[in-house]
């Protein structure tokens, strides 16, 4: 009551612009063959679809602070749904950044032509060399080869009874260690176009797997996400649901003096919508905490391996996009809520 | 003004509550709907408004023919009309004021304006003293002529009002006729379904008499006699 009272007030604020037009229109005059009858200019439809917009989000606003316990479990329920994907996408974003430190330096293995000379490979090493986007190139002859193949293979007497070595010539890189992924993969085409190389092999097959982990991971996190929005729409829709029970004898009213669907349809939105949003804040705030509570033993544990790794947090774009899909999951279960119950209620 | 032609209504349960109904309504005129309980008066009164569609024949209003009107229109046709209840409707979870500015802020008028309009319709109804406090201190009269107020608060061109001294007592159902009277010498068509022949008699007006959905009656009443084919 007290609200409504306060909300009279703000009504009574001395007539401006308007009223002289409006009260220029007397009642049965703008008649055309009962058409839409327009009674205010468009700036003051305009004007007064702002002031709807304003008065349904801070009503929905108010009438959740008056019933502070239930809307913080519905907070609560939409945070920790919104808060374990997040959580799990950190975890990853993290686990990948502590892999690209070890990534830096895949070796690239160039299998040379059996029949090239020494000195054309001595020639190519020398190239590969002077490269900016390759560190360190390293030569193991054909005769190296078999040698450290006899040594660690134990087949030494299957080889010694072929006439000739199966074995080529190979030259070991070490790519620069700020190359990009893309750039390795253009350094890789390029190193296979050279005459005397027959094929390029990455060293790296533990990153890849690491990668392939992650991107598992990255889905898995993805799937549950889609999977807890979906339980943030049942519990806003749900949450939706009784409000509008409970406002029934409102919608009716409104129908019959002439309120569209979508003005009936507004305060519910916006309930949703800040069910949504105070959701994806305190996603954030349980997320910060976690991290918070992490960050200290994990700075001591890579301390004691003598990094300098930290924990990451969502960043600033992260944070965001977490809260506003909060809020686009809230309106997104209000209007689907809306649309399955606000035609229900018919006046009779 | 409004317009019936051979309109039917059946109700899902397969009573028909009117049938074949045919008549024409003025602008500017005032009708009375009278009849038994269950004749129909309210059924008609739904078919304006459109809270119910026709099973049968054709309701115009202001030239507009409501079949052809889809939902997504019938805002537009309700903001044109008026209505006063029996139960007043009204929300008990704000005050007179903002009861009455409803179907303002729905047809999204700037408050300064909406704030003018609902202190003269409240000045009309003799209410601008209460207009922060919540209808449900009122009393029955004064909550009805909040219903009143909030009718006319957008100026429509016709007035629809069921049974709206049904709780009244007889003084004050007779305010509540007068009021009407007011709004009709304005030029608002006017109409009222009612059982209170005396009340109706007084007022000297054309009355439509249902009985069983059908029109037995078309004419101002002034004997006895002819209150009695009602
Ligand atoms: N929604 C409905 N479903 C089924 N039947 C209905 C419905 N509404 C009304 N009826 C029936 O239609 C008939 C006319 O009802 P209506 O409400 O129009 O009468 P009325 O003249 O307004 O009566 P009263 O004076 O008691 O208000 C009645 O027999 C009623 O039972
Ligand atoms: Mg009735």
């Amino acid at each position: 009551m007290q609200r409504t009272q306060k909300r009279s007030n703000s009504r009574v604020a001395p007539a401006a612009a308007g009223a002289s037009r409006g009260a220029a229109k007397p009642g049965g005059k703008n008649v055309r063959g009962g058409a839409k009858v327009y009674k205010t200019g468009w700036k003051d439809r305009w004007q007064g679809y702002l002031a709807h917009h304003q008065s349904s989000a801070r009503d929905s606003l108010q009438r959740m602070l008056a019933a502070p316990v239930q809307s913080l479990m519905t907070w609560l329920v939409i945070a920790v749904a919104l808060a374990l994907p997040a959580t799990l996408l950190v975890c990853l974003d993290n686990i990948q950044s502590l892999g690209q430190r070890w990534d830096g330096a895949p070796q690239i293995t160039l299998f040379l032509n059996p029949r090239a000379t020494e000195r054309a490979i001595a020639d190519l090493q020398r190239r590969l060399e002077s490269r900016d986007d390759i560190d360190t190139v390293a030569y193991v002859s054909a005769a190296d080869a078999l040698k450290e193949f006899e040594t660690e293979s134990g087949m030494g007497n299957a080889l010694r009874s072929l006439d000739t070595n199966p074995l080529p010539p190979t030259l070991l890189l070490t790519p620069s260690t700020d190359a990009a992924p893309a750039a390795l993969s253009a350094l890789g085409d390029s190193l296979g176009q050279q005459g005397l190389v027959d094929d390029v092999v990455f060293d790296r097959a533990w990153i890849e797997r690491l990668h392939q982990i992650l991107e598992l991971g990255e889905q898995l996190a993805i799937a549950l996400g889609g999977l807890l929005a979906l339980g943030v729409l049942l519990v806003i829709g749900n949450t939706i649901r009784l409000s509008i029970e409970s406002r029934r004898d409102e919608i009716v009213i409104v129908k019959l003096v002439g309120g569209t669907d979508a003005f009936v349809r507004r305060p519910f939105l916006y309930t949703g919508l800040w069910y949504g949003l105070g959701g994806g804040v305190l996603a954030m705030v349980l997320l910060s905490l976690l991290l918070l509570l992490l960050s200290g033993p994990v700075a001591m544990l890579a301390d004691s391996y003598q990094s300098d790794f930290h924990l990451q947090g969502l960043g600033f774009g992260g944070g965001l996009l977490l809260i506003v899909s909060g809020a686009l999951v809230g309106w997104l279960g209000a209007w689907l809520a809306v649309g399955r119950h606000l035609g229900d209620i018919e006046p009779q | 003004m409004i317009r019936f032609d051979q309109v039917s209504k059946r109700y899902p349960g397969g009573h028909e509550a009117l049938s074949r109904l045919s008549f024409e309504i003025d602008r500017a005129e005032m009708v009375f709907l009278t009849g038994h309980s269950g004749a129909g008066k309210s059924t008609l009164l739904k078919l304006i408004m459109l809270m119910e569609r026709p099973s049968q024949g054709q309701v115009f209003v202001n030239n507009q023919n409501l079949n052809r009107l889809t939902s997504r229109q019938i805002p537009q046709l309700r903001r044109q009309v008026g209505v006063v209840f029996q139960n007043h409707q009204l929300l008990f979870d704000r005050s007179v004021y903002d009861n009455v500015a409803l179907p303002l802020v729905i047809e999204g008028y700037n408050p300064a304006e909406a704030g003018r309009r609902v202190r003269a319709a409240l000045d009309k109804v003799g209410l601008l003293s209460k207009e922060k406090q919540n209808p449900i201190v009122l009393s029955g009269g004064e909550q009805q002529r909040v219903g009143i107020a909030r009718a006319v608060v957008n100026k429509p061109k016709l007035l629809l009002a069921d049974e709206p001294t049904g709780n009244l007592d007889p003084a004050l159902s007779a305010e509540i006729m007068s009021l009407f009277q007011q709004f009709n010498d304005v030029g608002v068509t006017v109409m009222v379904a009612s059982h209170d022949l005396a009340l109706i008699r007084r007022m000297n007006k054309r009355v439509l008499g249902l009985a069983n959905g059908e029109l037995a009656h078309d004419g101002v009443l002034q004997h006895a006699a002819n209150a009695e084919t009602v």
